[in-house]
């Protein structure tokens, strides 16, 4: 019988079979794929969606240029910013996060962000979730190109786990993807229907028919749904976090995590941030919940030994314009900052120069670091996955990072 | 598609390859037929092709390029126009054409022993899509099992399937929109320039659950309680969790006549089994026929019929085509 992989290597159409750029047939390719062991570390994606400020999240606030681009929208230092260094401080919100900067659990990478940069919201958003280049189109996110490579043999749909009610693309991989759930127990309550449960019991026939996908996906669901809210019932947070969809999503990731289950990748995202007007209150709402999520969850996998084991990043689709607009606003921007958090960063702290004022591409910061390369750096680093493979080319990686 | 692939901002000056590489990459030769330098040469070739406000073509002469190019291996003072002839002077867009559409009418696995001689004709015929068609159409190949209900549904198609098969008519047409939304498709909202990946990408453990209930939800008024994304591609990062939050119970009214009377002459323990032969297109699994068969048994007998088909509906046999 010819398997795709060897339909794909004889047929003289291959070329023009799929939208896939032919990088990505790399995974299809026997020998990468049995790279992965993440040696029980897990990734925790934070989705800042609809552009967050970085700006005014982690603040050049000794910098002339960022006050008087921003004459009614800079945050000053008599408003309650948190210093981190002499060149940066984080907004007044986010108390817990400069806790964790202070024990040496946080990292900041400024000026994030890809060449040519495209200031659509869904555009730039599927850039950072498939991480491709602007100008190439990939249906299939980094994430799920993970699972794909990483762990062929563990055919578990909760290797990756989005907290939220639909699937991301950057968890959709070619062979493999993540489970979307809210929590485990609703999750496992839709299995329970009685007519589900029944045809999810069937096998699959094993002929590799579209109709065989959906019964091993069906199969793969029940058996997930059930292994999760078993093993969710094993650890019940104590720890207080916001009281928002975002804490309470954060907590069951803990509660997944502390219960010992064997995810290698979380994603939880948080809107809100396309502040076009009156920013500061809607932006300065969102970074407290934010960092009083993030400080709980920190707090609680520190409890059981876990943050160790934990690495947190956030990101946001751009940042904004640097000057403000006459709504007391930002429009859509740029390169911007990522946040890492863990309990064991092997470097801490602002980890490259603060953003460039006075170098703008019509009004826009230049990025200096390419998001691809902060992939690379966790995939290969952190969960030992082959990110060459994965990203579908070597981008530099972050010399000892995580 | 100017405007979505920014030739407004393709300008002599300035090129922007996007318009020119995706016309190449997507819609008529694939990747790995044409080189980074017939694109920048395509590019140039159609500076000035933008629109007015209207959405008409208009031709901007002073941002166009008009030296010569050299494009798949020929050389003059191209325009747009000669761009898309020399293109379409390639065989090899002739095949990629046929396999997109036979990708999506016979088997997402193209076989190229299929492919070749239509490609060839379709070729010959100066691309008359409708003889290509026709010709696949009527192809033996086209009715073999191998070919029939192999086809992972598309949200629309098998949401419109089941309105249309039975005669659905809603109180409140708008939830079927967020319906789309929760499964993935949004009608006029691709996700990019490449459209909807489409086969085994619609499904995933939550949308293949979600895909399942569907058939409860709509005749059964069970909860459908999802909150979309904020970044599917038409929700604008503004609008509020409430809003996403999609919950409300629809009531409709199915139109089960025609089905009872299609059954009338069918003695009644055939009836699951002739059922499925008219709603699924992939022969039903024996156990699944019982389970329907017992599903339908434990209810009154006049909600018997309705159970029966939200049934068959429910089974992973429905999501193909």
């Amino acid at each position: 019988m010819t398997n795709r992989r060897d339909f794909l290597k004889t047929s003289v159409l291959a070329s023009s079979l799929l939208f896939v750029p032919k990088f990505l047939h790399a995974l299809d390719r026997q020998g990468v794929a049995r790279l992965g062991n993440s040696n029980g570390r897990r990734l925790v994606v934070i989705q800042l969606g609809g552009g967050n400020d970085g700006l005014n999240t982690i603040v050049p606030y000794r910098n002339d240029l960022y006050y008087k681009a921003r004459p009614t929208l800079a945050l000053r230092e008599q408003s309650g910013l948190l210093t981190l260094n002499d060149d940066l401080a984080l907004n007044p919100a986010m108390t817990r996060l400069k806790a964790l900067y202070d024990d040496g659990r946080m990292g900041v990478l400024n000026s994030v962000g890809y060449p040519n940069p495209d200031r659509s919201h869904f555009r730039s958003m599927d850039i950072w979730q498939s991480g491709s280049s602007s100008d190439q189109i990939v249906t299939t996110g980094w994430l799920g190109r993970y699972l794909d490579s990483n762990c062929a043999e563990c055919q578990v749909p909760y290797n990756g786990l989005e907290v939220d009610d639909t699937l991301s693309l950057a968890m959709k991989g070619q062979q493999r993807k993540g489970l979307a759930l809210k929590n485990p127990e609703k999750f496992h309550q839709i299995t329970q229907n009685r007519f589900i449960a029944q045809v999810s019991g069937e096998k699959a026939a094993g002929v590799a028919s579209e109709l065989d996908y959906l019964y091993k996906t069906l199969a793969e669901t029940a058996s997930s749904a059930d292994y999760l809210y078993q093993t969710a019932k094993v650890y019940k947070s104590t720890v207080t976090y916001p009281n928002t969809e975002f804490g309470k999503n954060l907590k069951t990731t803990a509660e997944l995590i502390n219960s010992g289950i064997e995810t290698r990748v979380f994603y939880v995202s948080l809107a809100g941030f396309d502040t076009h007007v009156r920013q500061q209150e809607q932006q300065g709402k969102l970074l407290g919940d934010l960092a009083d999520g993030l400080g709980a969850f920190a707090e609680d996998l520190q409890k059981s030994g876990q943050f160790d084991s934990t690495l947190v990043m956030t990101f946001s689709e751009f940042g904004r314009r640097v000057q403000q607009n006459a709504s007391n606003g930002t429009d859509h921007g740029t390169a911007n900052n990522i946040m890492l958090l863990g309990g064991a960063l092997r470097k801490p702290g602002i980890l490259n120069a603060a953003p460039d004022l006075a170098n703008l591409d019509q009004g826009d910061l230049r990025y200096q670091l390419d998001f691809r390369s902060v992939y690379a750096t966790v995939l290969r680093d952190w969960l030992g996955a082959d990110d060459k493979a994965i990203l579908g080319s070597e981008f530099a990686r972050l010399d000892g990072l995580v | 598609m100017l405007q979505f692939l920014n030739n407004q901002q393709n300008r002599k000056q300035r090129p922007n390859e996007n318009f020119a590489r995706e016309v190449m990459e997507l819609f008529t030769m694939g990747r790995g037929n044409y080189t980074e330098q017939d694109v920048k040469e395509a590019a140039r070739a159609f500076t000035g092709w933008t629109s007015d406000e209207s959405y008409q073509f208009v031709f901007r002469e002073k941002q166009h390029d008009a030296g010569p190019k050299t494009f798949l291996g020929r050389t003059g003072n191209f325009g747009g126009e000669d761009i898309l002839n020399i293109i379409l002077a390639q065989l090899q867009t002739a095949e990629f054409i046929t396999t997109k559409l036979y990708r999506f009418f016979v088997n997402d696995t193209p076989n190229s022993a299929h492919i070749r001689p239509l490609a060839q004709a379709f070729y010959k015929s100066q691309y008359d899509i409708s003889a290509l068609l026709e010709e696949l159409f009527s192809a033996d190949w086209f009715y073999d099992a191998v070919n029939v209900g192999n086809r992972i549904k598309s949200p629309i198609e098998l949401l419109a399937g089941i309105k249309r098969t039975l005669g659905v008519q809603m109180e409140d047409p708008k939830p079927l929109i967020g319906y789309e939304k929760a499964l993935g498709q949004t009608l006029f909202e691709p996700p990019n320039v490449a459209g909807w990946p489409g086969g085994r990408n619609w499904i995933d453990s939550s949308s293949l659950l979600l895909r399942l209930q569907l058939p409860q939800v709509l005749f059964k008024n069970a909860q459908f309680n999802v909150a979309l994304k904020e970044d599917e591609n038409d929700i604008l990062p503004s609008v509020t969790k409430a809003d996403r939050t999609f919950r409300q119970q629809i009531k409709t009214h199915v139109e089960l006549q025609p089905i009872a009377d299609f059954l009338a002459k069918i003695p009644e323990e055939q009836q699951a089994a002739k059922l499925g032969e008219f709603l699924l297109q992939a022969p039903i699994r024996p156990e699944n026929l019982a389970l329907v068969q017992q599903t339908a048994a434990k209810v009154p007998p006049e909600i018997r019929l309705k159970t029966m088909v939200t049934s068959l509906l429910s089974l992973p046999e429905y999501q193909l085509m």
